[in-house]
């Protein structure tokens, strides 16, 4: 492997030996490309917001184009395409700043991710010459064509055909594609269908071809403005040099576009928590109840506290993947000519953390959606104020580009073929595992800087290796399908990573500047502080599922499990006090 | 020809300003700072001009180390290089003004454009002393101009009282102040901001431009305004109410 990124390592090297890129390094210039896509936002979409969501003909299109004149969906494109050839890092402060129009949000995260990097990692050199300067510059606006009626998660289950015509010119595809976002404008479409009925394939498509229509637009439950149609192939007449990558191989290139969407939808929707965290901010320092501000209560401040803790969290793990990507790609031939297809292969060996990065920060997202609404009280539930929409909006994070819970499946499902590929050694780790649960673990060194919550998260992903472990034995091949053991032991593996990330982040502030770290430090710990002993629980009921409720099977793995993660007393509250106060103080997380 | 822009950082006018314990400035900690809305005006009006007149655009601003930031904003904007200049104290609007007129002139620019005021101090003095320093002609506050035909001056909107719209012909070197309405400032460019870093920034020192020009005024102490006192509330019958209103609008507020 050339570029040296192998996810899911996380779980086998102990806190703060891999170096994770951190927000607090990101250049001024990046930091200015922020500042534009917020200005943007704030300047042009949200004052047009009526008009999206009532899908006034033309707007959101229009807005979007003066997106692309902007340059903002240019950053990921290489320059000999007329893009700007930045990496994830620079993709992620756009995501971020971008956020705030839900409706706008999700169409310009899906014409830079999913519409435009099938072309960057799978085009031929043709194929990009001709659609990816169109799509850098806006000039085409792009969409994803991959789910259909009976293919949701069963992704690969697409009845869509595509044949090629007697004279090898053209391939003609019939069938409908469904919840197809951007697909009332778009001009370019990648489309899924299977070549002959049979092999998985990807084709790019225009809307003016022959025989491409789509359907009216789906009633939603938020995002009124983004466009949500089906789209219509009816002899859809594809000229043979638009199948994108090779015929039966459409599987990679919608896998691997929908690994980029799922850390793009995570810095998108951590944007959108900072907004919500401002909106609150400003509510309770107005609102006056009891004679007071709400800012001043207690509760409020644990609230406010708990928000800006999720997006330190969110930050953490996003900004993590966009520099250990951008890092793969630095060690890339830049000129090789399999150089987009290893990058496609980057982004595979990240699948856990982009999945990690869609499930924890949409859900993030919708816990400080709901915090909104609830610290608005009557006012939340009421069209005329924000919170009403944040709750509506954010809903559908946690169900496209993957649910959740398919998200979850893959974070076991993928650790558990890198182990049987022997891409992780997590046979001898569990052996450690096992020998220190029978000598007890190391005492923790006090003279290292915070020793004992380093040890803590190192004992967590013991944890989840131990679980996994006895799973995996218990279970068998037969573990796939049980989902249940899969999904606590994704819970575990997210929280391994969040926590993970986060620490990392906080040691290496540290060594920069211990009186600077302070508060993201109170952050971390009051993360763990509350996580863990959830954590363990979790862990615990695992194992009893296990052993199907059998108290002599249960006995050993419970007493294994006791012996992780012994209760450090922490004053949850006061944490959570001084962290408000910062916020409060300061208005906003800040970007 | 050459075209110069004058801009200041300024807070942005939504931040809550927090005085430092000997009153002598602002906490910067939580301040959120920007280019003076009203030097976008400016800047939009140089760069609208660079290609018809096929000027080079430099931006100046006296200024600490971050106003640094502003400049690469007007650099991102599409001015052509940046000048900032550093002064060791605070420097009123009389040697400010006396700074930049020098780096102006050397500069060789004939026309400079400006907010009509920052938005911090209010003060709206150094476009005007620009002027002076530099026995340039000098119209604000401008809301619509044009190049004349020759390239060789330029037509001046500003409002004046009444309702009534002055209009100035002006020939070049000139200060223009830039208000509101002139024009609509443009976004920085995602590929306008990288481009910056590598456009030139050069830093000269107050003192080097001022040569003995000592500032006319000191800065002793910011104040906040007082805090609205407390409302009276008045109980009682409507007769007694009525005389007691009338007892203290009469004798303590002496309105009546």
């Amino acid at each position: 492997m050339t570029h040296g990124v192998q996810g899911g390592r996380f779980l086998v090297r102990p806190v703060g030996e891999a170096d994770p890129f951190i927000p607090e390094e990101l250049s001024p210039e990046l930091q200015q490309l922020r500042g534009l896509a917020i200005d943007f936002v704030e300047g042009e979409v949200i004052p047009r917001d009526d008009d999206i969501e009532a899908q006034t003909p033309g707007v959101l299109p229009t807005l979007l184009k003066k997106a692309g004149e902007l340059g903002l969906m240019m950053v990921e494109v290489p320059e000999a395409f007329g893009g700007l050839g930045l990496g994830k890092i620079a993709a992620t402060v756009v995501a971020e700043g971008a956020a705030g129009q839900g409706s706008f949000t999700a169409a310009l995260m899906c014409q830079t991710g999913i519409a435009t990097m099938p072309v960057l990692y799978f085009g031929t050199c043709e194929q990009q010459e001709k659609y990816l300067s169109k799509l850098a510059t806006g000039e085409f606006l792009g969409a994803y064509a991959l789910t259909e009626a009976g293919a949701g998660s069963d992704a690969l289950a697409a009845r869509t055909k595509a044949v090629k015509t007697p004279d090898g010119k053209w391939y003609l595809l019939n069938g409908e594609k469904q919840f197809i976002t951007n697909g009332g404008f778009a001009d370019l479409m990648t489309v899924f269908a299977k070549v002959d009925g049979e092999h998985f394939s990807a084709f790019l498509v225009e809307r003016t071809m022959p025989g491409v229509s789509h359907g009216p637009e789906e009633k939603k439950m938020g995002i009124y403005g983004s466009s949500t149609v089906p789209l219509i192939l009816q002899d859809a007449k594809v000229p043979a040099a638009n199948l994108l990558g090779e015929v039966g191989k459409g599987h990679q290139i919608a896998f691997a576009s929908l690994n980029i969407g799922r850390w793009k939808l995570g810095a998108a929707t951590m944007g959108q928590c900072k907004r919500i965290l401002r909106r609150v901010v400003q509510y309770v320092k107005e609102r006056h109840q009891f004679g007071e501000p709400l800012a001043a209560f207690e509760l409020t401040q644990q609230k406010i506290a708990e928000m800006a803790i999720k997006i330190f969290l969110c930050e953490s793990i996003v900004y993590r993947y966009a520099g250990e990507i951008d890092r793969g790609v630095a060690a890339l031939d830049p000129a090789g000519a399999t150089h987009f297809r290893e990058r496609a292969k980057i982004n595979e060996a990240l699948a856990i953390e982009a999945s990690i990065s869609k499930v924890f920060c949409s859900e993030s997202l919708f816990e400080c959606a709901d915090e909104a609404v609830q610290l608005f009280g009557g006012y939340g539930y009421l069209r005329e104020y924000r919170p009403e929409r944040y709750y509506r909006d954010n809903r559908i994070n946690r169900i496209w580009e993957g649910t959740n819970e398919i998200n979850r499946f893959l974070i076991p499902g993928t650790l558990m073929k890198r182990m049987a590929k022997g891409g992780i050694d997590f046979l001898t780790e569990l052996t450690t595992i096992l020998g220190e649960l029978k000598s007890g673990f190391a005492t923790v060194d006090p003279a290292v800087p915070l020793a004992v919550w380093q040890d803590q998260v190192n004992q967590l992903k013991k944890l989840v290796i131990y679980v996994g472990g006895v799973a995996v034995n218990v279970y068998g091949p037969d573990i796939q399908q049980r989902q249940q053991i899969l999904h606590d032991m994704a819970d575990l593996a997210i929280a391994a990573y969040v926590a993970d990330s986060a620490l990392a982040r906080v040691l290496k502030l540290h060594r920069r500047d211990a009186a600077a770290a302070q508060l993201p430090l109170c952050m971390v710990t009051a993360y763990l502080a509350r996580r863990l002993p959830e954590l363990k629980m979790l862990a615990n009921q695992a194992v009893a599922n296990i052993a199907a409720g059998d108290a002599e099977k249960y006995r050993p793995y419970g007493k294994a499990v006791g012996k992780f993660l012994h209760y450090l007393p922490f004053d949850l509250v006061a944490a959570r006090r001084d962290i408000a106060a910062v916020i409060l103080a300061r208005g906003e997380y800040g970007w | 020809m050459k075209i110069g822009v004058l801009v200041k950082q300024v807070p942005d006018t939504a931040t809550k300003i927090v005085l430092t314990a000997n009153g002598r400035g602002i906490e910067e900690g939580n301040v959120k700072w920007v280019m003076n809305p009203y030097d976008e005006y400016a800047v939009e009006a140089a760069l609208r001009l660079q290609g018809p007149l096929s000027a080079e655009v430099v931006v100046f601003s006296l200024g600490p180390a971050r106003a640094v930031e502003t400049l690469r904003m007007a650099l991102a904007m599409g001015c052509d290089r940046a000048v900032r200049i550093h002064a060791e104290t605070p420097l009123d609007a009389f040697a400010t003004g006396n700074a930049l007129a020098v780096a102006i002139a050397a500069s060789g620019c004939e026309l400079v454009f400006g907010g009509k005021q920052a938005v911090d101090d209010d003060a709206g003095q150094v476009l005007q002393i620009v002027a002076e320093v530099l026995h340039w002609p000098v119209v604000s506050v401008a809301n619509q101009l044009h190049v004349h035909a020759g390239n060789d001056g330029i037509t001046v909107h500003r409002p004046a009282a009444g309702g009534v719209t002055e209009v100035v012909e002006l020939g070049f070197p000139a200060v223009i102040g830039c208000d509101k309405g002139l024009n609509t400032p443009r976004y920085p460019s995602l590929p306008g901001i990288m481009k910056a870093k590598q456009k030139p920034l050069t830093e000269q020192q107050s003192r080097d431009l001022l040569g003995g020009v000592s500032p006319h005024v000191v800065l002793q102490q910011f104040s906040l305004p007082p805090d609205r006192p407390a409302g009276r509330k008045i109980t009682g019958d409507p007769e007694n109410v009525a005389q007691q209103l009338v007892d203290w609008l009469h004798n303590e507020i002496k309105v009546i």
